[in-house]
Formats: structure tokens, sequence, C-alpha cells
């Protein structure tokens, strides 16, 4: 295929479905099928059988649209007419919508999502403008979007060096939570001698809580497939790996028929695009470890090594798989290359705030009302997403703490919540930006608890090469079970803050390095719920039970029935 | 080979170019404490115990695999770096069953030897006590978990010197543990060449000769010497 095939076959595909009378979008991401949406695409697809599939209805599996608990979700397209988007839509209530749109009435108003509903009105969807409106199997529907015309511009139009120079431009870092330059990165490992160069999309996402990725690769692939083969020209790379988490398998399969679709149309393999560029993607799966989203562990992973981390320098831009200079960006940092270049690196310049430009997507989850996937700008406050986005809390509940930054990351305390969500900003709050898990927590959470869970987290996912992360984790979770069952002490907790303040500081990489973050942070905005359960052994948000006692309280305890043992000979 | 200066705790020191900051230390007698490394192997920088402070770096960096540069400013033994020491090994005393009184190698153990130079006299942390199983299949040799540091000397030496790869390391975080052949019993390993290399190099009585009861395991190194030096100079790019 070459760039003009590429515009007729875009051409084409629009031209079919705006001839369409009615569109029906059935939110087919792994949280809609969970719940339902499988049987509502039945029914549907019954339905237009039945009136003999004719070619102006059409009926489309997307990837996720964004609001997840509401699921499944049914998106409506007439020409001439605004979008309606139904929530928990039922196989019943998918064939009232269908036949009512047919007999040009008006369409039923139960569990339709209101025309301005915040959720959606307030995001700014870069990344995910795909997701949710296309089918992700089809790489049609992809190009009608617009897909691969970026590409398609920087093999014919421009350098390598434009290429970069427009990532730096940008002022996109990276997403996967170490918020690295990613245009400097890119120019990197252009510079790097090497014979061989690779690029590897990091798609490991591990935190709990956390889906961008997974619903990014299950939604729309092609995109990523795009933003690594414009990658692959910048640095002079022919071979590029995404590594899929081994828990994905959806993802996996549906990264695999992008590749063998764009492979078949000339958009992958030798002579990208009629051009004289080749590129070749291959997925590696992982096997279930959390580690092996850090770098150099990732790399050992696809290298057919046990996947432990090991010490930069040198960095894989120098040295990466077998030695080659690679080039590794999380899978959402490369989903935002193609729309860089679709509106210009000025336009996405533009959008964020200080030194974090452009849009970031979370998982917004926990006890929030509008749980789902959302885009918002850079520098948007957390207020107005938890708030307006995610409309409040379930049942009414206060705010107490939100975490980003899954179990590398920390919390951000109700004081705090108009402080603008960038890099900088988070990093300041003890928190981190991470790779986008965003869980709100209402009173009723223990801080103390919470800390707990992410340590527990990390202890079992700790690969075991270094002291500090193997041991230091298990100790420290130890101290915390302690502070929780009540059994602590003033001095455990100093021990607790000795340990981790150690750990933070002598861990090999970043996932021991950053493990204690947890605890210090909630140690920093919430230490009096810490003392409450030490000094007065009561849990203030009545999560722990505080069944055990300290070891003095122990021995006043053991004296007490010596004595009274004694006194009246009898037992007790 | 191009010479550079550097500073460790407020002196000035020459070196070459291609050495590690441990290197030099100990060239000139500054004592760094180390325990997964071992000269002639490949670093691995797990035990933390040489970590280093590096004046412009955020944090401490370990001082057997930084190679040395021109200018840079070392500090080998701050309060911050002590206590840290004394904390790493308080965790490898707590992460298994040391018992020195009962152990083969009570008194030649490296383990044994670091607490008692960082004058730790008691462990501040719970002791885990793992329950782990040994393994005295083999004939000669045998491997008690209870006493591994997971140093991974044995897996370095036996893949890099013996180049028999027996050693490996199955599960992960404080599961792991030194498996032979695919987590087979030592004694039916195929490939295991009974070389005694792993034996020799384990600082702790982890592995040992049978035979040996408390106090009677030494580990013998010197025929090891020769080619781990001449491993240790091809590593700067040197020979004998």
């Amino acid at each position: 295929m070459n760039r003009g095939e590429l515009a007729e076959l875009a051409e084409a595909t629009l031209q079919k479905q705006q001839a369409c009378r009615l569109r029906l979008l059935v939110c087919c991401g792994t949280p809609c099928v969970a719940a339902g949406a499988e049987a509502v695409v039945a029914a549907l697809r019954e339905q237009l059988t039945r009136l003999g599939n004719p070619a102006d209805l059409e009926l489309v599996s997307t990837g996720c649209q964004g609001p997840c608990s509401r699921g499944p979700l049914l998106t409506v397209l007439q020409p001439d007419q605004p979008e309606q988007v139904w929530e928990k839509v039922t196989p019943e209530l998918a064939c009232t919508i269908l036949s009512t749109a047919l007999q040009q009435q008006q369409l039923p108003e139960q569990n339709l999502l209101p025309k301005d509903w915040p959720f959606f009105s307030r995001q700014i969807r870069l990344v995910l403008a795909n997701s949710g409106r296309i089918d992700p199997e089809s790489l049609e529907q992809y190009i009608a979007r617009g897909g691969y015309e970026s590409l398609a511009q920087a093999l014919h139009e421009m350098s390598p060096d434009d290429v970069c120079d427009g990532v730096v431009q940008s002022g996109l870092r990276g997403r996967g939570g170490g918020g690295y330059s990613t245009g400097l990165k890119w120019q990197l490992v252009r510079k790097s001698s090497g014979g061989r160069k690779f690029v590897v999309a990091n798609g490991d996402e591990g935190d709990p809580g956390a889906y961008m990725d997974r619903s990014l690769m299950e939604s729309d692939p092609h995109r990523i497939l795009e933003g690594m083969a414009i990658a692959g020209y910048a640095i002079g790379a022919d071979q590029g790996y995404v590594y899929v988490r081994g828990e994905y398998p959806v993802a996996a399969q549906r990264l695999h028929k992008a590749i063998k679709d764009a492979e078949r149309a000339g958009l992958l393999g030798s002579r990208v695009l009629d051009s004289s560029f080749s590129f070749r993607i291959d997925i590696r799966i992982g096997a279930g470890a959390f580690v092996c989203g850090e770098e150099t562990a990732l790399l050992a992973s696809i290298m057919g090594r046990r996947g432990q981390s090991r010490i930069r320098p040198p960095y894989p831009a120098e040295a990466g798989l077998w030695g080659c200079p690679t080039l590794i960006n999380n899978v959402e940092t490369f989903g935002n290359i193609p729309s860089i270049f679709n509106i210009g690196p000025q336009a996405f310049n533009a959008i964020g705030n200080g030194k974090s430009r452009g849009t970031k997507v979370f998982a917004l989850c926990g006890e929030v009302v509008n749980n789902g996937l959302i885009e918002v700008p850079m520098g948007i406050s957390l207020r107005e997403v938890v708030f307006e986005i995610g409309g409040g809390l379930t049942n009414g509940m206060n705010f107490k703490a939100a975490q980003t930054g899954g179990p590398s990351g920390g919390c951000i305390p109700a004081e705090k919540l108009d402080t603008p969500v960038d890099y900088e900003n988070l990093q300041a709050l003890g928190s981190i930006m991470g790779s986008g898990g965003l869980i709100v927590m209402g009173e009723k959470s223990c801080m103390v608890d919470v800390a707990r869970f992410f340590m527990e987290f990390c202890l079992d996912e700790s690969c075991g090469k270094c002291v500090p992360c193997r041991t230091g984790t298990v100790e420290i979770y130890r101290l915390l079970s302690r502070i929780c069952n009540g059994s602590a002490s003033q001095r455990d907790l100093q021990t607790l803050e000795q340990l981790c303040q150690m750990v933070k500081d002598t861990s090999l990489c970043g996932l021991g390095a950053a493990a204690p973050n947890p605890v210090l942070s909630t140690l920093r905005w919430f230490r009096q719920e810490y003392e409450a359960h030490i000094n007065d052994r009561r849990c203030p948000a009545g999560v722990c039970t505080m069944n055990e006692l300290p070891l003095h309280l122990l021995g006043e305890q053991l004296l007490q029935r010596i004595s009274a043992l004694r006194c009246d000979g009898e037992e007790y | 080979m191009p010479a550079i200066t550097l500073t460790i705790n407020n002196e000035l020191f020459s070196a070459r170019k291609e050495q590690t900051i441990l290197e030099i230390a100990r060239e000139h007698g500054v004592d760094i404490p180390t325990l997964c490394h071992f000269e002639g192997l490949e670093a691995m920088g797990g035990c933390r115990l040489c970590l280093v402070e590096l004046q412009g770096s955020p944090r401490p960096v370990p001082a057997c695999i930084t190679k040395a540069a021109e200018g840079m400013v070392v500090t080998t033994h701050s309060d911050k770096l002590i206590e840290y020491r004394k904390m790493l090994v308080e965790l490898l005393l707590a992460e298994r069953t040391h018992t020195c009184s009962i152990c083969v190698q009570n008194n030649n153990c490296e383990l044994q030897a670091l607490a008692a130079k960082l004058g730790i006299d008691h462990v501040r942390f719970d002791y885990l006590h793992q329950q782990l199983p040994m393994d005295a299949s083999r004939e000669r040799f045998a491997l008690d978990h209870n006493r591994c540091v997971l140093c991974l000397r044995c897996v370095r030496v036996c893949d890099a010197v013996e180049g028999a790869h027996t050693w490996d390391v199955r599960g992960r975080g404080s599961t792991s543990r030194v498996v032979a052949d695919l987590d087979r019993p030592w004694g039916s390993s195929t490939s295991c060449t009974d070389c005694g290399k792993c034996v020799q190099l384990c600082p702790t009585g982890a592995l040992y000769k049978k035979g040996a009861t408390v106090g009677e395991m030494k580990k013998e190194r010197s025929f090891l010497n020769r080619i781990l030096e001449r491993r240790r100079l091809a590593a700067q790019g040197r020979s004998l």
C-alpha cells in the first residue's frame, strides 16, 4: 500500500460509514463483556439478521468507551443527530432502541446518559481518540480515523531527525511513570552507535487497579504499532517488540491480528508504505512478574532470561537487547505519537501544565461513582477528576485520600485536592504519576491497612536479587501487620521509618526503591492514624480488628494472671 | 590505559579507567564490606553492602559495579552508610535460620565475620524462621537452604568458570531458592561435575563438604585464584 491508496481506503471507509442511517457501537471492553455486552451484541445481531442485514445499518463491537462501572454501553450514531449513549444496556433495551430508531420514533429515555455529562465533556481524548469508536480488529476503521497517516507523513515528509525534534517539541514525557522526556530518549538512541537497534513497547502493566495499557492495547492496537513504527524510523531500528503482560490474552491476540493485518497491507514489514523503511514487530508475552515492568528486567525477559533487573548504567539506550541500543517506552507513550503528528507538536504542547504537556490516561477506580477510564489534560485538579468526572464518592461518603501510582506511589490527602495533577506536583506530595492508576478512598479506608495491602503486593513481586527489597519488604509488612493487629509499640514505628528509608535508598531497581512509598506517604499525611493504632489501640476507620496485645501489655497481663493464680490458687 | 584521579574519603587516589570503585578502594587499603561480590566473578550488586555515597548522586551506588570516573568524590563510611550496612546484615540474619553455634562454618563464615565487624549484637527485626529443606543427596557435598544468603556466587562460578550451569534460582522475592538442574535433587543432577567450586566460594555454611561437623568447614579457594585473577584482569582489558 502506498500513501495514495491509504488515503483512498480511508475515504472509502468513511463514506460507507456516513452512508449508514444508523450505527450501533457496543462497548466490548473487558469490563463491559463481564457485565454482559456479548449478549447485547448477539441480540442486536439477531435482530439485524432478521431484517436481512441492510447495508445502511452497522453494528460495531468497539473497545472501551470509558465509564466502565456503567456497562454494557451502547452508543447510537445517526446522521445529523447528536450521538447518544445508553448505560447498563440489556439485550431487550438494545432491541427496543434499534426498533424505535428504525421507525424514526423517539428513542427510549431509560438508562440514557445525559448529553453534557461531565464524564465525557471534561475529557480530552487524544490517546483514546479511537477507543470505543472503532472495532479494534478492523484495520479499515482505524485508517478511516486517520490511522497510519502520521506514519506516512513521517516516512515521506520528514527526516528521522525531524521526527525526533517533533517529539521533543511536543514536550511528551514517558507515560510509564518515570516521566523522562520521550524526545530526548529518542535522540539518545538515535545517536547511539550500534549495528542493530530495537524498539520495545512496555505493556506489562501490573499496578493493582490500573488498566489503561490493557484497554489501549485491546481497543486500539494499531495506534501502538503506528507509534512504534514511527519510533523505529526515527531511531533507525528495524525490529520492535511489544511486551504484553501474560494476564492480558485478549490484548495479545488483538495485537497479533493487528500486526498481521498491517503487514498484509504493507504498513509494517518490509518496505513500509512503499518507502525504503522496513520494520517488523513481534509480540513477547510475560509470565506474570510485576518486576518485568521495570525496563532492565523486561529486556532480560525478552531475551529469555530470568526477569531480574540489573544495575544501570549502562542504560538500555546504550546497551539493551543483546547489547544493542534499545528504545523502550510505555505503550501509552507510543499511543501518543500518532496524535502528536496528527495535530502537530505545537498543538500537543499547548495542552498541559508546567513541564508536563499533553494528556494522561487514568484508570479511575475505588469508592467513586463513575469508575472508568478517562483521559484528561495534564494539570487538571484532582478535585475536578474525583468530583466532576468521577461524580463524587459512592454513598455520599467523605473523600479521604486518592492513591496514585499503585504500589510505587502514594496517597494524596483531602487538603491537597486542588493540586494540579502533573509529574512535578505529584512528586512534591510524595506520590508519583505512575502509569495512571487512581484509586479514590473514602473515610472508611484505614490508611495503615492500605499501606499494608501495597506492601504485601511488593513483597510478593520482589524478584529477590537484592537484600533490601527481598527481605526489607517482608519486615515492613510484618511491622505494618503488627500495627494493624494492635500489637505494635512506638519502637516498631521507629523501626518502620528507618527501614522504609533504608529500603528506599539501597534497593537495586525502581521496584524496591519505590516500595516504601505507600508507607512513607501515609506516614506523612495520616500519621495520626498510625499513632491511634499504636497509642490508643484503635483503628479510626474501623477496619483493623486489633485483637492482639503489644508485648509490654502482654507481660503485664501475664503477671496479673500469675499473681491471681497465687492468691486464690485457682485457674481461670 | 588512561589514568584518572578520584577522591575517596577526602584522599586523592589515582587509578586506571576501567577499575571499579571497590577495586581502587581495596588497592589502597580502604575497606568496603561486601558479601555477594567475589573478585573475578561478574559483579551482581545484590547484597548492597558495598554502597558508597557519590557526590552529585541522589542515592548511594554499589562500589562493586560502579566504574571510577575522573573527579569522582566518594564517601565509603558515612554514619548513614554504616547504619544501612548494619540493617542489611540484620535483614540477612533475620531472613533465614543462621544459628552459628550449630553451623559447619562457625568461625569461618563471611556473614558471621561481617556481623561481628559491624558490631551487630542484636537483630531489630523479626526472625522469619523459614523452615527450608536440606539437600544432602550428592555424594560429597550438601546444601542447606537455611544458611543461604542468595549471594549467587555458586550460580555465577558454576556458569562462568566451570561452564556447567548446574545452579540456578527458582521462585522470587523471599521465596527464591537456589536449585540444581531445573529443581531436581542435587544428587540426580546430570550437569554437575562435582568440581566443588560452588562449595568453596559459598560465604556461609549453605554449601559444604559432607563429613564436616560444627566449625569444621573451612573454604579452600587457592585453586581458583589464578583463574579468577585472569578473569578479573580480562574484565579490565588487561592480561596477566
